[in-house]
């Protein structure tokens, strides 16, 4: 047993199930690259963000109702009279969308370093899993409170699938489990909504697993090479990934308490109407850029298969992008193409807050073509032409020389 | 003792300051999730409108001499009977040293005519018959619980079967001669 401990009772358990072992090696010993950046955090703040959703979600539960006649009434209740409800419903809002931020940054970091070639891609695939159950879980957690948002976001959301020929329509009605969204519909995304943050952890232990049999990618992009490349992962990423936690939690903390209703929609906080539709329906913002391609194409189907294409496209980046090289460090051309996709995300962002009219038509579908273009045209064609920047010969090499050089300098003063 | 004259770098001395900011960081943290902790557990204390709930107003006027009706407060039932003068008299002589669960009538009652208490069996939590006329009143014409066979007596006080303690009394004032306010 490589536990450091000499406890018998934790020698005792760690004979018949390696529990403390495991700890050991995957959160203590793990050889980490020394020379992660700060941009390494947001995998464990995502975690973080996991449990704070599943812990304020399962107290939550305790006090909402299921059903339509109750569910709006029983949030209100949530918000005036549980104990400290207020604060457990806009952590679990607010948190939803802390959780998309800390995410996306995470696929962006990702995206720049590389970290999606091999022998990687397994660890992306689940990663990209992961977002698309988060997805499925937000859409039917603002279902939940049942609001005239909720009502209609699930009215349209449901209606994509009735874009597939021939069945659409079947599982639609299936779906619902009715004629239109209602009883029987809230009742299951309840479960579901319970459900899935599960399968989600379970994902995460998958995609944890993956991490620790490839290990982490770094900055540099390069492969470990010697135990001198490495430091272990406690204590020295725990206190950084702890540190990383204090800076989140405030940034939470600043729309948790002074604008809970910023991410949020008001037309949420009226009672679901099945007669009214809305002026203006837009999903979270975290859904904006998938809602701008969807309505970028004049096509019920092709919207819709061009959103899930979106995502299904990043499942490709590991053969789509034809690079040697990891880091865009290291790649002077693809770096500002990187920039320029970052960029777009938010325009199709903007886009999709904005009303399908001119000029956010054309200009939702331009966004739109770029982000295909990148992914599919792009992205091959830089990794064959770009000439890359000489690489470090190892991640404590660049560390070891400077060190060496200002000995060296002092020496000679 | 030479060495330690750079206390900042001596081992010894920099073992004792790691440690400190260990405990130190560590004690941090336990506080934090304790106080984070907090609001997940009140939420699941009774909320606002339970507690608005909490007490109940009762009409007594309605009730006649040896009647008995069955209020709900907090969720349980509460049994308020009119004694006739035959159950406060019978209720008075029983000699208190001989009971489970010693207690006078006197102690149980704000007017002697009127008994109110929890109808909750203080043995497993059954609801105990005796409140209507056709109901079994068990051998001391009180109340008798069907679920496993306790006996009370005219004054609510457990005096045969399993049940521990006198059947509760709860809270409650006098608003006016022919009102009760329960909680």
């Amino acid at each position: 047993m490589s536990a450091a401990s000499n406890n018998k009772i934790v020698k005792w358990v760690d004979e018949r199930l390696p529990i403390f072992t495991m700890v050991q090696h995957s959160a203590v010993e793990y050889p980490t690259p020394r020379n992660l950046n700060y941009w390494w955090n947001f995998g464990s703040l995502a975690g973080f963000a996991l449990v704070i959703m599943i812990l304020t979600g399962l107290f939550l539960a305790m006090s909402y109702t299921a059903h339509t006649d109750y569910a709006f009434q029983s949030v209100e209740r949530i918000m005036r009279d549980v104990n400290y409800g207020w604060l457990l419903r806009y952590m679990h809002a607010n948190g939803a969308s802390m959780f998309f931020i800390v995410v996306f940054i995470h696929i962006f970091r990702g995206l720049y370093y590389g970290s999606y070639k091999p022998p990687r891609e397994i660890l992306w695939w689940v990663g990209l899993v992961i977002m698309l159950l988060m997805m499925a879980t937000a859409f039917m957690g603002y279902v939940l409170p049942w609001g005239q948002m909720s009502f209609w976001g699930a009215t349209v959301i449901t209606n994509l699938f009735s874009a597939i020929p021939v069945v659409g329509e079947h599982i639609v009605v299936w779906l619902w489990g009715g004629f239109s969204v209602d009883n029987p519909t809230l009742n299951r995304f309840f479960a579901l909504h319970f459900l899935l943050p599960f399968v989600i952890l379970g994902a995460v232990v998958v995609h944890v697993w993956a991490l620790h049999t490839v290990r982490s990618n770094n900055p540099l992009g390069i492969d470990v090479k010697s135990p001198q490349d490495t430091i272990p992962f406690h204590p020295y990423y725990t206190i950084k990934d702890l540190y990383g936690m204090g800076v989140f939690m405030m940034f939470f903390a600043v729309f948790l308490f002074w604008y809970p209703n910023a991410l949020g929609h008001p037309d949420n906080y009226i009672p679901a109407d099945p007669m009214v539709t809305p002026a203006h329906i837009v999903p979270e913002w975290y859904f904006l850029p998938f809602y701008a391609i969807l309505r970028a194409v004049p096509d019920k189907l092709g919207g819709v298969l061009l959103m899930f294409a979106s995502i299904g496209v990043l499942a490709a980046l590991p053969w789509l992008d034809t690079s040697k090289v990891r880091s865009c460090t290291f790649r002077p051309i693809y770096k500002w193409f990187f920039w320029i996709f970052v960029a777009d995300t938010f325009v199709l962002g903007y886009i999709g807050a904005m009303p399908a009219e001119e000029p956010y038509v054309v200009i939702g579908q331009v966004a739109t073509a770029w982000y295909f273009i990148h992914l599919l045209i792009i992205t091959p064609l830089v990794g064959w032409l770009e000439k890359p920047k000489p690489l470090p010969e190892s991640i404590s090499s660049p560390v070891v020389k400077s060190g060496a050089a200002t000995e060296a300098a002092r020496n000679a003063a | 003792m030479a060495e330690t004259a750079n206390p900042a770098h001596g081992p010894s001395d920099g073992e004792t300051r790691r440690d400190f900011l260990l405990y130190a960081s560590s004690a941090v943290g336990v506080v934090g999730a304790g106080l984070a902790l907090w609001p997940f557990i009140h939420s699941m204390n009774p909320a606002a409108d339970v507690l608005a709930l909490a007490s109940t107003e009762v009409n007594l006027s309605a009730i006649a001499e040896g009647q008995a009706i069955t209020v709900m407060w907090r969720g349980k039932p509460v049994f308020v009977r009119h004694r006739t003068e035959a159950e406060i008299e019978a209720a008075r002589s029983v000699n208190i040293d001989q009971l489970a669960d010693p207690q006078s009538d006197e102690d149980r009652v704000q007017q002697p005519r009127w008994l109110v208490m929890v109808g909750v069996c203080t043995h497993l939590g059954c609801i105990p018959l005796g409140q209507k006329p056709s109901d079994p009143k068990g051998d001391f014409g009180g109340w008798f619980c069907p679920c496993h066979g306790s006996h009370y007596d005219t004054s609510g006080r457990i005096r045969k079967g399993p049940a521990p303690l006198n059947l509760p009394i709860p809270e409650y004032a006098f608003l006016d001669d022919e009102t009760i306010l329960i909680g």
